[in-house]
């Protein structure tokens, strides 16, 4: 892989990963999980990776999100280091890198109402001057909810499609610049799946919202982003516009991956 | 929670546990009016109208005793269980959510605690205390017997500890305290409720162990210190049974009734458990077999058609 692609040289990069390692366990038996991965995000750039399960993606994301300590390496936010944040600058760090999660079951706390579970989050707005009900209702029109029917619901009232939707009306709420999807619509229904990423790009043209998304799903990769990551045993091992990767794969596992997507009709 | 999740052995269980508190907290007060001094014979006087259940070694009324001995049985058992939970559930929640060298650190000191025969550790304080109070004697037998407690809620922090909303609190800037106490406890609050009930009984029967030894409350009375002057006096050899087999099948109920308690609650929280009452069982029975009939009947006619 060549340097320059790894690092763009202009100011519009928004987030910068470089040599990012997470090992498991210790001595002979460790696991590199992600290893030495680096990637930057311009502005408004939507990027995926893809990879099979276990390639090291969901790990990435957690480490972005700060949830995982980092082995080695450092990450820059806006030019910032934030490897090694703690407290309150890491309640800044979270104010502008949100996530949603692939299962939007496990991922409500079933004691917690909707307003209840907004309001927590919101707390990391209490320094910035903003209403947090009127931005909380925003953020839920933006996904097609009626604020009035579903704040004071449980989750057990609420189908999965409805969760998920309240779960990236959540991360939005906070205006993040950057958003991290790890197999956030893959237990979407097809059409609300389309809902969903095109609440995501009008987004990107908005407000200047860079999107991280982590998928199996070569297709959807294909139908949204700029560029495209392919991440295998924790290696990246291609990193271009989405373009050149699915239709010019250099490394032979993104040409499998590409090969194992099912057709319905050949593209010839 | 709707009344049908509740089987008819945790109805049983509870009934067993009221009677026995009514009986403790009420029954001085209703039944005979007497007090721990009062003399109404002489040493082991057998069952009469006056003294329902005899006299003990000093003609005391055994009745009064019992009722004032599961008075204190259950307050020891309330008490130590309220605090044996509690140290149980903040080093099994710190070290199951937390993890690292804090788990590490933790376990290692609950396993050493575990490794040591309790009894062994009771006797030792118990003796070290020159007076002991029904609450001295239950705050030595609570910090005896948290770890059993702290492993199994550590097991199920760090089950908790995996699922995604976690995840979802912290990207919310929550703290620690914050994420244990509205994230972490809440689900496994079934499971503390259960522990609780099980440490009174255990704290129940650890303290008449200790009172037949003569290690128990030195004011007032328990079952255990009832069962020790029996012992003291040779009611067995006199065959005042009164003196030793009321305090023998009080302890037994009242443990008996907790245990029941604990198992049924688990049936509740864990449906998986649950069994079908026989009545149920046979109707099921009962409908696929006719269901199996009608089919059958159904393939022969469609058959002689």
């Amino acid at each position: 892989m060549n340097e320059n692609m790894n690092k763009p040289n202009d100011d519009d990069i928004v987030f910068a990963a470089s040599g990012l390692t997470k090992t498991f366990g210790r001595s002979e038996k460790a696991i590199r999980a992600v290893d030495d991965v680096s990637f930057a995000m311009r502005r408004g750039e939507i990027i995926t990776v893809v990879g099979e399960s276990g390639s090291g993606k969901s790990t990435l994301a957690r480490m972005i999100l700060r949830l995982l300590p980092i082995t080695s390496g450092t990450m820059a936010l806006n030019g910032t280091d934030v490897t090694r944040l703690r407290g309150r600058g890491l309640q800044e760090y979270w104010r502008q890198v949100q996530a949603v999660f692939q299962d939007p079951f496990s991922a409500f706390n079933q004691f917690f109402s909707v307003r209840r579970l907004l309001h927590r989050s919101g707390k990391l707005l209490r320094h910035a001057d903003v209403d947090l009900d009127s931005r909380m209702r925003a953020a839920l029109e933006q996904v097609g909810m009626h604020p009035a029917e579903v704040l004071d619901k449980y989750p057990h009232e609420l189908s999965g499609g409805q969760r998920q939707r309240i779960m990236i009306a959540r991360a939005l709420m906070m205006e993040p610049k950057l958003l991290i999807a790890d197999e956030a619509t893959s237990m979407l229904d097809a059409s609300l799946r389309a809902t969903i990423l095109n609440v995501l790009f009008d987004l990107r043209a908005d407000a200047d919202l860079s999107v991280l998304f982590i998928t199996h799903d070569i297709g959807q990769a294909c139908y949204l982003s700029d560029r495209v990551l392919v991440m295998q045993h924790g290696k990246l091992v291609e990193n271009g516009p989405t373009e050149d990767v699915i239709f010019n794969p250099k490394h032979d596992y993104t040409q499998r991956l590409l090969a194992d997507v099912p057709r319905l009709h050949d593209v010839g | 929670m709707k009344l049908s999740r509740f089987t008819s052995r945790f109805y049983v269980a509870l009934g067993i546990v009221f009677l026995v508190a009514f009986f403790g907290t009420l029954g001085p007060l209703l039944f005979t009016g007497k007090d721990l001094t009062t003399v109404v014979g002489g040493l082991y006087d057998a069952p009469s109208g006056k003294a329902w259940l005899g006299t003990d070694n000093l003609g005391h009324d055994v009745f009064t005793y019992l009722m004032y001995g599961t008075r204190s049985s259950l307050i020891v058992g309330v008490i130590s269980g309220l605090i044996a939970t509690f140290i149980g559930v903040v080093v099994g929640t710190v070290a199951g959510y937390v993890g690292g060298a804090v788990e590490e650190t933790l376990m290692a000191a609950t396993n050493i605690m575990l490794a040591i025969p309790q009894i062994v550790v009771l006797v030792l304080i118990s003796v070290a205390l020159d007076s002991r109070s029904v609450t001295s004697v239950a705050i030595v037998i609570a910090v005896t017997s948290w770890p059993w407690t702290a492993r199994a809620v550590r097991a199920q922090a760090s089950s908790v500890r995996t699922r995604e909303h976690l995840d979802i609190a912290r990207l919310s800037g929550a703290n620690t305290v914050s994420i244990i106490v509205f994230d972490v406890l809440p689900y496994m609050l079934s499971y503390v409720v259960m522990v609780f009930v099980l440490q009174i009984s255990i704290a129940i029967l650890s303290e008449a162990a200790l009172s037949l030894l003569g290690l128990g409350p030195s004011e007032g009375t328990s079952l255990g210190l009832m069962l020790h002057w029996a012992l003291a006096w040779e009611s067995v050899r006199n065959s005042a049974w009164w003196a030793f087999v009321p305090p023998t099948i009080m302890l037994t109920m009242v443990a008996f009734g907790f245990l029941l308690l604990q198992s049924s609650l688990d049936e509740v929280f864990n449906p998986r458990l649950r069994r079908d009452s026989g009545r149920k069982r046979r109707k099921r029975i009962a409908s696929a077999r006719t269901a199996a009939e009608a089919a059958e009947a159904a393939t022969t006619s469609g058959s002689g058609a």
